[in-house]
């Protein structure tokens, strides 16, 4: 069975705010849940399918109460950052398979206003936890090795933060919204080799949600229509230690998946929304979904090909996680909105794609140089 | 630069790793090994994570490797530190922390070698520049 076509993207919804002391986390979850409820133009009663991970307050049982919610069907998928790209996927697959009909799906969370608390360990505890592995130096990690191999450089990484930024300025919401040059890059301070704090993006309080539906109820909603037509997910981590290799991630596996799901080539795309946690990660995920050869995404990126407008290939016009907003330290979902606005014409005019009828989502969750997932999405407009 | 003397948290140990951590405390590093497909791992697993054959047996590794990749984090409140992961003579790679030595001249394919750091409990395995 193929999810291909068989459930809609109904409503959006991504918090204004990007510091939210003054809000409690299960209630910016309700906030985010009414914007994308009033997006498609239905009502609270109207869902019978939720979905959320780990940044909802004691997971699915209190949301689903505090909500005030009645659902038929629950996921509660945790892979870091990509959790809502893979409930997408899932939410497709309980639509096909009728065991709900419209389905909620919530990210929300104040890591700007305090720290989050660490991940629960697994079985490799003792043998990791105390060399002080973060997101910075997992990901530094990478870009170390692909730099290695494939002579990738700090400045074609910079290109990347350029890219965002130039986006950026047109949203009134972006956290970071001054342009910056190659130069501001590489002039910022090194936080873990050879990321500089610019390759970083941002730490921001807030969240988004989605509504996910049936093509009939899509089509009696009086929204644009836009639709999932291929999805994949999967994990990597360092199996035993065996033929370990950081320059890779799971999107060679998820990417071909939703790609293949889907019928399109990575040609096709017209907008990509892909995980900007720090500039390595869009490079990696570029070469791994199969927009260049691996070891050839410093040239792709590098002179202003993300740029919408001036680039191939225009990518997080929203300024991303990089520039505008990471809630909840995931980036997931503002990639899936983002994606959706572009399909619906509803991106900021000066970085709308023109005729943008088939997009990418895509995202990794956990620390792509320990252990992580993937998850792609393909989203079509109808 | 040079990194500070640091206190690390002992390991917690479980029934299934208990063998490594006694052996630490003797000053001998172990790895696992498959008998049913020879291919060694690390950590350590009861059940190979390659073939699932149950039949896993404890190595004394030679303590040498290469450095596969590694970061000098520097957004640290206990000074800065270089997290890398090392590629053992024997074949596994693993993650831990490059010490002892001029964390600048640290480079990818530098050959290293264990040392032993001690905790409240058994000792952790780290490496240092041969």
């Amino acid at each position: 069975m193929s999810i291909k076509g068989k459930a809609y993207i109904a409503g959006i919804y991504e918090h204004p705010t990007r510091h939210a002391p003054d809000k409690s986390t299960a209630q910016l979850h309700a906030e985010v849940a009414k914007g994308a409820i009033e997006d498609a133009g239905l009502t609270k009663a109207d869902i019978d399918g939720y979905f959320c991970a780990g940044d909802a307050p004691g997971g699915a049982w209190p949301m689903v109460d505090y909500l005030g919610l009645k659902v038929r069907h629950i996921d509660s998928t945790e892979t870091g950052g990509c959790s809502y790209l893979i409930h997408l996927g899932h939410a497709a697959e309980a639509i096909a398979a009728g065991k709900c009909s419209i389905a909620l799906i919530t990210l929300a969370g104040k890591p700007r206003t305090s720290a989050m608390a660490p991940r629960a360990a697994g079985a490799e505890a003792d043998f990791e936890a105390a060399y002080g592995a973060t997101t910075h130096n997992a990901y530094g990690m990478c870009a170390m090795r692909h730099m290695h191999d494939y002579g990738t450089t700090s400045e074609q990484l910079a290109w990347i933060k350029v890219a965002a930024s130039h986006h950026a300025q047109y949203n009134e919401h972006a956290m970071l919204r001054d342009v910056v040059t190659v130069e501001d890059v590489l002039n910022s301070p090194m936080i873990s080799d050879p990321l500089h704090r610019l390759d970083c993006c941002v730490v921001t309080d807030g969240g988004g949600a989605l509504i996910v539906t049936t093509p009939e109820i899509a089509r009696s909603l009086k929204k644009p229509l836009v639709r999932l037509i291929g999805h994949g997910e999967a994990m990597k981590g360092p199996r035993g230690g065996k033929d370990l290799d950081l320059t890779y991630s799971a999107g060679v596996w998820s990417g071909p998946r939703a790609f293949e799901e889907a019928g399109v080539t990575p040609g096709d795309i017209k907008y990509a929304s892909i995980y900007d946690s720090f500039t390595i990660t869009v490079l990696m995920q570029l070469e791994d979904l199969g927009f260049c050869r691996k070891g050839e995404g410093g040239k792709f990126v590098a002179d202003g090909n993300l740029i919408s407008g001036v680039g191939k290939l225009p990518f997080n016009t929203d300024g991303g996680g990089l520039c505008s907003n990471h809630p909840v330290n995931r980036g997931g979902m503002t990639k899936i909105i983002e994606a959706v606005r572009q399909l619906r014409g509803q991106a900021h005019p000066k970085v709308q794609v023109p005729n943008c009828d088939l997009a990418i989502a895509h995202g990794t969750g956990g620390l792509l140089g320990v252990r992580h997932a993937a998850s792609t999405c393909i989203l079509e407009r109808a | 630069m040079m990194a500070e003397a640091k206190k690390y948290p002992a390991p917690q140990g479980n029934p299934e790793t208990k063998p490594f951590w006694d052996a630490a405390s003797q000053g001998k590093f172990l790895i696992k090994r498959c008998t049913a497909c020879g291919e060694p791992h690390y950590f350590p697993r009861s059940i190979c994570p390659f073939c699932f054959s149950d039949k896993t047996v404890w190595e004394e590794s030679s303590g040498e490797g290469e450095i596969y990749t590694f970061s000098l984090m520097r957004k640290s409140a206990t000074g800065p530190y270089a997290i890398a992961y090392v590629t053992l003579k024997e074949g596994p790679s693993l993650q831990t922390n490059i010490v002892d030595c001029d964390l600048d001249k640290l480079r990818i394919g530098q050959k290293v070698k264990l040392v032993f750091k001690p905790t409240d409990g058994a000792p952790l395995p780290f490496f240092t520049p041969v």
